[in-house]
């Protein structure tokens, strides 16, 4: 399987989901549209480009040949970034960031543990200071006011 | 032109305010810090310092944004020439005979050159854009929804046609994108469209956690797994000074480069980076000694440098005189813009001339700024490339949070920009542009309000389109390029762009 086919059909079936789902709404007519009209005229044409990408993806480089040995370290930053999403409103922005951090840089880069913490907390209270108190970008407070 | 010159003096007024030179001085002080580090372009940049400008007014604000963007296409050129990687796309061209010079002992000359080039081409091109954007804006007051609806749709299709790789791949990220876009509130019916109960996506998909996550976020998980030390040149202060010869053989390539750049940045696309690569060939094509390319040719810097840099202001002409983005990075600046409560459109210049001419001055004011910035800094830059990287990425990805939470105090968004930090990870391995798909959900909105505006204006009729001459002609052209696309299909030959993409590779067409 080519990586146009492999696109072809993952882009297809979004298609065919949007087509699913804009049933729920009204579809109004062809001269006077309603919410569901554009969604579906993008769907129908993404099912279009779809299709051509499959018939036509024939000469594309194999999707064996693409090359995933980062996947350690992009399912780390996926992870540290759900957990800040996750963990932001409850702890609060400088305990997150020197968790994430901490995590980031002594586990996954297997760095010297105390240089881990001193950067992780160097950082957390450094983006703290400069966004919250400097520029005045509100960040939220997590239990004892961190 | 009386009128201009007086508007000009106007904005200077604006721009050499202390408040409005400092603001544009930090822009392009981070930029060029943003263009040095590599997975920090332009965009994601602009993106990520949005909420930095929230406590400012509007003029400050977009004076300090859009130094980070011409911040960045500067520092972007510092990479290239002394690691061999570039800062951002636009300068993948500059790497060959820029780090060539930097291999033979002339760093100092090459960074010079790329500065000073960028410098003459950011001046020239704002005169232009100066000149330019009025008359444009003053014709687009004739513009109603189908012609607004055309030049949308002739927009993505000539990004999707001066994209690189294949036309068919291009419009398919930009429908996802229009798709996208689709999600939130409709504005004409008020039926929520795709939010699944999830409040905070009423307002949409906001382009900035969007573009952090496909440009910012999917770059650090590309380069965080293939970390490797790269040597890193230091230039002297006192080399930075070009010879006679090297001044003479980049005078003119300079000025071409200024002017094709500006000419294609007008264009909807990735401008900066098609303008640098047509440079790169024109230059090679008239040089007398096209051998000397990738060996350290003078005019291999100059040009490419100068056309990404006047491309940069060209992208700013539809977008401050038609409310249209050319591209990426402009149509985040156009969001940027809409959250400092502008609308930038042919009225703008009428209804906000402090706005727009402090605007066009501070471009001035910052070309010279970053002249001054960049020569005598270049070696404080280039230690920020001597930050490991598994220390440099965590420190980005926290202030992607930063940026993307802030905007609407919403951890939603930091959701939405890690979804789509790893759908740009898959695309970039599967070989996909990213770029029309900000670019389709930034015009969404627009393309749906006009084509529904249109339909309620002729009584549901489409002939609207095309018997007024305008929108006439803009869909007549996006015929042609759709014309033009399929012959690659037909002919089983490499077109341009496929050309393009195998040199962004490295590999011979």
């Amino acid at each position: 399987m080519t990586v146009d086919r492999v696109a072809g059909v993952a882009l297809g079936a979004l298609a065919l989901f949007v087509l699913v789902e804009s049933r729920k709404l009204p579809l109004g007519t062809l001269h006077n549209p309603g919410p569901a009209y554009m969604p579906v005229v993008l769907a129908l044409t993404m099912l279009g480009f779809a299709a051509a990408l499959v018939a036509f993806g024939g000469r594309a480089p194999h999707v064996a040949t693409v090359g995933w040995r980062d996947w350690r370290h992009t399912a780390a930053i996926l992870g540290a970034g759900a957990f800040a999403a996750l963990a932001l409103e409850r702890l609060g922005f400088r305990l997150t960031v020197a968790l994430l951090l901490l995590v980031l840089v002594g586990v996954v880069e297997r760095r010297h543990p105390l240089t881990a913490v001193a950067y992780a907390v160097a950082m957390a209270l450094g983006t703290f200071f400069l966004f919250n108190t400097i520029l005045r970008v509100p960040l939220p407070r997590g239990p004892f006011g961190l | 032109m009386l009128e201009t010159f007086a508007n000009l003096a106007h904005g200077f007024a604006v721009a050499l305010s202390p408040g409005v030179l400092l603001y544009a001085f930090l822009g392009c002080l981070v930029g060029t810090l943003v263009g040095v580090l590599p997975g920090v372009g332009p965009l994601a940049g602009i993106s990520l310092l949005l909420p930095a400008t929230f406590g400012l007014d509007a003029t400050r604000a977009i004076v300090m944004l859009a130094g980070i963007y011409y911040g960045a296409m500067y520092g972007g050129s510092t990479t290239s020439i002394l690691m061999r990687i570039p800062g951002e796309a636009a300068s993948v061209m500059t790497c060959i005979d820029g780090y060539a010079m930097a291999r033979k002992g002339r760093a100092g000359a090459a960074l010079a050159i790329a500065a000073v080039g960028s410098y003459i081409a950011g001046t020239a091109s704002v005169v232009a854009l100066m000149f330019l954007a009025p008359p444009l804006a003053h014709f687009a007051l004739r513009f109603g929804p189908p012609e607004y609806f055309a030049l949308l749709v002739l927009g993505l299709l000539v990004l999707a046609y001066m994209s690189t790789g294949s036309m068919l791949r291009a419009l398919a990220m930009a429908v996802l994108g229009l798709l996208l876009g689709m999600v939130g509130i409709d504005q004409m019916s008020g039926f929520f469209r795709f939010a699944y109960g999830v409040v905070e996506l009423g307002d949409g998909i906001g382009v900035v956690p969007v573009a952090v996550g496909l440009f910012g976020l999917s770059e650090i998980m590309l380069t965080a797994g293939a970390a490797v030390p790269q040597e890193v040149i230091k230039p002297r202060l006192r080399e930075l000074l070009p010879s006679r010869r090297e001044w003479r053989e980049a005078w003119w390539p300079i000025w071409r480069g200024t002017w094709l750049g500006f000419l294609i940045g007008i264009i909807p696309g990735s401008a900066h980076i098609i303008s640098s690569f047509v440079s790169y060939a024109v230059e090679r094509k008239l040089s007398r000694h096209p051998e000397e390319f990738g060996k350290g040719a003078v005019a291999g810097v100059a040009g490419p440098e100068s056309a990404n840099n006047s491309a940069t202001s060209g992208a700013f002409v539809p977008m401050l005189a038609l409310g249209v983005p050319s591209g990426p990075i402009p149509a985040v600046m156009l969001a940027a813009m809409m959250v400092h409560g502008v609308s930038p459109g042919p009225l703008l210049i009428r209804q906000q001339p402090d706005l727009f001419w402090g605007f066009i001055a501070s471009m001035y004011v910052g070309n010279v700024v970053l002249l001054i910035l960049n020569l005598p800094l270049v070696g404080l830059f280039v230690n920020v490339l001597r930050i490991p990287y598994p220390l440099l990425y965590p420190a980005i990805l926290t202030f992607s949070i930063i940026g993307v939470y802030a905007v609407n105090n919403s951890v939603v968004d930091v959701w939405i920009m890690l979804a789509t930090g790893l759908l740009g990870y898959v695309l970039r391995k599967l070989d996909f542009e990213t770029a029309p798909i900000v670019l389709g959900l930034v015009l969404a909105p627009m393309l749906e309000l006009s084509l529904r505006q249109s339909l309620a204006m002729s009584d549901g009729h489409y002939a609207i389109f095309v018997t007024r001459p305008i929108s006439a002609v803009l869909l007549g052209a996006a015929l042609v390029l759709v014309l033009l696309g399929l012959r690659p299909l037909i002919s089983r030959g490499l077109d341009w762009r496929a050309r393009l993409a195998l040199a962004e590779k490295g590999e011979p067409s």
